[in-house]
């Protein structure tokens, strides 16, 4: 298991590049999920105030 | 094709393909990453960093890739003005933007070990640094108009302009004396890599474009969102509430 972490010495080049690949990747879903979330229900509030006419 | 131009029924659309994009999305990087790192061998020259590969040649491809997606969406808004276009073009910015830094990072943590430098002012590394700075350049332009409709026309000018940008990318290896070696999997004699490492590289490189069109969706249901708001709003403001006009008329 040391070994594998260990990447025969390269473990300070290949641990980044993957770790720092699902950090950007998690983060950009992340983010576009939460904003998805937050308009739709933004636009659902705005259509409740104004009874529905523009629906 | 032109269909699709009609927002609800491509709303419903991207609806639909979301959880199919997901599952794709899900089982490719889970078996891509498997590969990638105890299904494969280490390279007889590189060792072990020959995995930085499989997350460095797929983000490149991205890049590329969702150039590409983003320039035809600005180029059938300014021909046609299909609003879809341009969102589908808007939503896909920020992701290629995304995948560049990812090329761009991954491929100095290789060079490094490999080259002995993080980085070389050659073409292949200069032409994606440019292409970065052409996402960042489109974002920034979109949001810098008061009016949205003058950001969304300036911002798809750059990005047809700097379309020029993704052959010198692709050709940069063969056109140039670079660090960078030249294309091992997209050449017109076949892959000239070992199918145990093609395998980890083709199933994260769908996982990779699964995953674009799964953010793809939750962003252009956010835009559509925003632009009903805006419009909303718009209607509020504009035209009071039938109360107050009887009172003015009283």
């Amino acid at each position: 298991m040391a070994e594998f972490f260990a990447m025969n010495g390269y473990a300070g080049f290949v641990w980044p590049a993957f770790g720092l690949s699902a950090v950007i990747l998690i983060g950009l879903f992340v983010s576009s999920l939460r904003a998805m979330r937050r308009t739709e229900a933004e636009l659902a509030a705005l259509k409740g105030t104004d009874g529905g006419e523009n629906a | 094709m032109h269909s699709f131009a009609n927002p609800t029924r491509f709303l419903r659309l991207t609806r639909a393909l979301q959880p199919w994009a997901a599952g794709v999305a899900l089982v490719c990087l889970a078996a891509g990453l498997y590969f990638s790192l105890f299904a494969s061998p280490a390279d007889y020259q590189q060792s072990e960093t020959v995995r930085i590969m499989y997350v460095h040649v797929p983000a490149a491809w991205m890049a590329m890739f969702c150039y590409v997606a983003m320039a035809a969406g600005s180029a059938s808004f300014l021909i046609w003005r299909h609003r879809v276009a341009d969102l589908v073009a808007k939503a896909t910015a920020p992701i290629g933007a995304s995948f560049t830094f990812l090329a761009l990072v991954t491929g100095s943590l290789w060079g490094k070990p490999m080259w002995g430098t993080w980085w070389v002012w050659d073409a292949r590394l200069t032409s994606v640094l440019i292409l970065f700075f052409l996402y960042l350049g489109y974002m920034a332009l979109y949001n810098a108009f008061d009016d949205q409709a003058r950001g969304a026309r300036a911002a798809s000018v750059l990005a047809l302009v700097g379309v020029v940008n993704v052959p010198i990318i692709k050709f940069s290896v063969d056109w140039w004396n670079t660090l960078h070696q030249p294309a091992s999997v997209v050449r017109l004699d076949g892959p000239s890599i070992h199918p145990s490492m093609l395998t980890p590289l083709l199933l994260m490189a769908v996982g990779y474009t699964a995953f674009y069109a799964w953010v793809l969706f939750l962003r252009v249901r956010t835009e559509f969102a925003a632009e009903k708001i805006r419009a909303l709003r718009f209607r509020q403001a504009a035209v009071p509430p039938a109360r107050e006009l009887k009172s003015q008329e009283g």
